[in-house]
């Protein structure tokens, strides 16, 4: 509330010259949407380094970890059992003589798969559910908007464990049982961007160029929700990788002997007390993965659309 | 607001229904029948059958069903002989509900405190803190965080029992496991909004007519900033629900998600829909209660017209 007091001369008051070609030049070359995004992107520190640390978790789950390791995720041998971490088996192996370093990669990438698997059901449920909502309204909105009130009011972990009773556990199947009341929260979105998007100028201009909905929705409406739509991915991959491990730990997700980290954490925590290794170095992983799928989405919301930065 | 009120209860009710029919339908998609056992005989079978009403067409034992839950009863447990699933659900109650609201309670003054003082030194190392602190609550699982208390404060330290549940120290590291999550979502909230508010022209008002800057915090800045933490209040009850799986797994503490788990290593099928329609019911009602809630103390929702 203080008022700077400063030192006041007459070259402070110089007037300015008014060029009436100045206000129309161009001050840098145009950045289009995607660039403007990027640029400020790069600012944010955290969604950088996470951004690179997923590469590289990414890279190391499905081409160098199992490339630069002799070992089988799958082999067991008993002799070998409960190894800590040695020059052989770099991560140690477990009960049934399993290496850890490959298994934990193994493990890694079925979490990712899931992750991207979710990723596509949010895309393909939740963006069309949303955009057919927005963009027809009236009626159809109506109907359809209840319906997803409706499915709101169902917890959706415990309809993915009622899912995952019946369904044969794999893949494919946990990630439809997660999937099942997932998409909501993309469809809203989507839908709320639609009902934005859909009478503004550019929308009324292709079509009265003869456009018809469907083009109208693809090449114009969609496009112009993409940076939404990122955004809400980057949250879905990491809930979905989170409600697997969930799934996994409580053993209704991932069969042995194949391992998901979700399975690896509930393996590790029962040998806690005298092999703690099993549990830490996925768990490591694990929580390497969440933090940094949430400082990237963290970072593409406020570079995607600033407006909703708080 | 009445009408609103009656909106939501129709929609609660059409959830539960829609709940209520999925179980039905799963519990009959399922394969073999609680009766399985070869060692009965066709006549035994036959009995029990007629016992349990398994021998009326579906859509009998569907209105049976519908009705039953409909009046509290979720059916027998398959593994507990002769013990209905809302009395082993009601016994279990107190363990998990204790354990359930002492996380909250260590949640929000943990997250409270968190979060005031990131946004009073706002751009400092304590802001940075928090920040960070709040990033680790919503990346670090519970079922990494139990087992790292365990190992650290229980098995290195010594200072809480690792499992069971005997007394009120034992209920401490669960508590503590369960209540990350709150903690960070609790302190970011408190920080962004705080930070909104201290900016707000009536908080200069509160100043300008000196009041200290204790009593614009507490009466003016805090009471605002903590309308929107009633919206967190449905994810909170799931997310306390799910966590109660994995935390009483992982302690062997005698609640009702230990024995879901339990329920659902054993294909207890009774129990496993039971229990699941209990945490509907839970998380719906929560989902009730929180709306409304928001209606009542924020006056500014209800003139703009609630937006659901």
């Amino acid at each position: 509330m203080e008022t700077r007091h400063r030192e006041l001369d007459p070259s402070l008051f110089e007037s300015a010259t008014i060029d009436a070609y100045e206000g129309e030049r161009i001050a840098g070359p145009p950045v289009g949407f995607w660039r403007d995004a990027w640029i400020r992107l790069k600012k944010n520190r955290g969604a950088l380094i996470s951004l690179a640390v997923l590469i590289l978790v990414f890279a190391t789950a499905f081409v160098i970890g199992p490339l630069i390791s002799s070992q089988s995720p799958y082999t067991q041998d008993l002799s070998q059992r409960y190894l800590g971490p040695t020059s052989e088996y770099w991560f140690g192996t477990d009960k049934f003589g399993r290496d850890m370093w490959t298994r934990v990669w193994a493990g890694t990438r079925v979490s990712l798969y899931i992750g991207l698997l979710a990723a596509l059901m949010d895309i393909f449920v939740g963006v069309v559910y949303g955009a057919v909502s927005g963009f027809l309204g009236g009626r159809v909105d109506d109907v359809l908007q209840r319906g997803i009130e409706i499915l709101n009011g169902i917890p959706y972990l415990v309809v993915a464990i009622l899912a995952m009773v019946v369904l044969d556990p794999g893949i494919l199947t946990i990630t439809i049982a997660i999937g099942l009341t997932g998409w909501t929260f993309m469809a809203r979105i989507v839908r709320g961007r639609m009902l934005q998007l859909k009478n503004q100028e550019f929308a009324l201009a292709s079509r009265s160029l003869g456009a018809s909905g469907f083009r109208l929705v693809w090449k114009h409406l969609i496009p112009n929700s993409l940076g939404l739509i990122v955004i809400n991915l980057m949250f879905t991959i990491p809930g979905a990788i989170f409600a697997e491990a969930f799934l996994s730990f409580i053993g209704l997700g991932i069969q042995v002997p194949e391992a998901s980290l979700g399975s690896l954490i509930s393996d590790g925590a029962a040998e806690l007390r005298f092999h703690p290794y099993l549990l830490w170095l996925p768990a490591l992983v694990f929580c390497l993965l969440m933090i940094c799928f949430n400082l990237l989405g963290d970072g593409l919301r406020d570079a995607l659309d600033p407006k909703m930065r708080k | 607001m009445i009408r609103y009120v009656a909106r939501r209860l129709v929609y609660m009710v059409a959830a539960l229904f829609i709940i209520v029919s999925v179980t039905f339908f799963i519990s009959k998609a399922l394969p073999g029948t609680p009766f399985a056992n070869p060692k009965l005989s066709p006549q035994v079978r036959e009995q029990l059958f007629e016992k349990y009403g398994l021998d009326e067409p579906l859509y009998v034992q569907y209105v049976k069903y519908i009705a039953n839950v409909a009046q509290g009863d979720l059916g027998n447990s398959y593994y507990f002989e002769g013990r209905s699933v809302s009395e082993l659900i009601l016994q279990r109650l107190p363990v998990s509900a204790f354990i359930g609201v002492q996380a909250v309670i260590f949640g929000l003054v943990i997250g409270m405190v968190l979060g005031i003082v990131a946004a009073l030194w706002h751009n400092t190392v304590w802001d940075t803190l928090a920040v960070v602190v709040a990033i680790l609550g919503v990346s670090v699982p519970s079922f990494v965080l139990g087992p790292l208390l365990q190992y650290w404060l229980g098995l290195k330290l010594g200072w809480f029992p690792i499992a069971f549940f005997e007394s009120w120290i034992y209920s401490v590291l669960p508590s503590l496991a369960l209540s990350v999550f709150v903690v960070s979502t609790v302190a970011r909230f408190i920080r962004t909004e705080m930070l909104e508010v201290m900016g707000q022209d009536y908080i200069t008002l509160a100043k300008a007519k000196g009041l200290s800057g204790l009593a614009v915090i507490i009466k003016h800045v805090l009471r605002n900033a903590m309308i929107p933490l009633v919206t967190v209040m449905a994810p909170l009850t799931i997310y306390i629900i799910t966590g109660s799986l994995v935390i009483e797994q992982i302690f062997a503490v005698p609640g009702i998600g230990e024995q879901f788990v339990q329920s659902v290593l054993v294909n207890d099928y009774s129990m496993i829909l039971g229990t699941t329609i209990f945490f509907s019911v839970l998380f719906i009602v929560a989902l009730l209660i929180q709306d409304i809630m928001y209606g009542i103390i924020d006056p500014r929702i209800r003139v703009s017209g609630a937006k659901e």
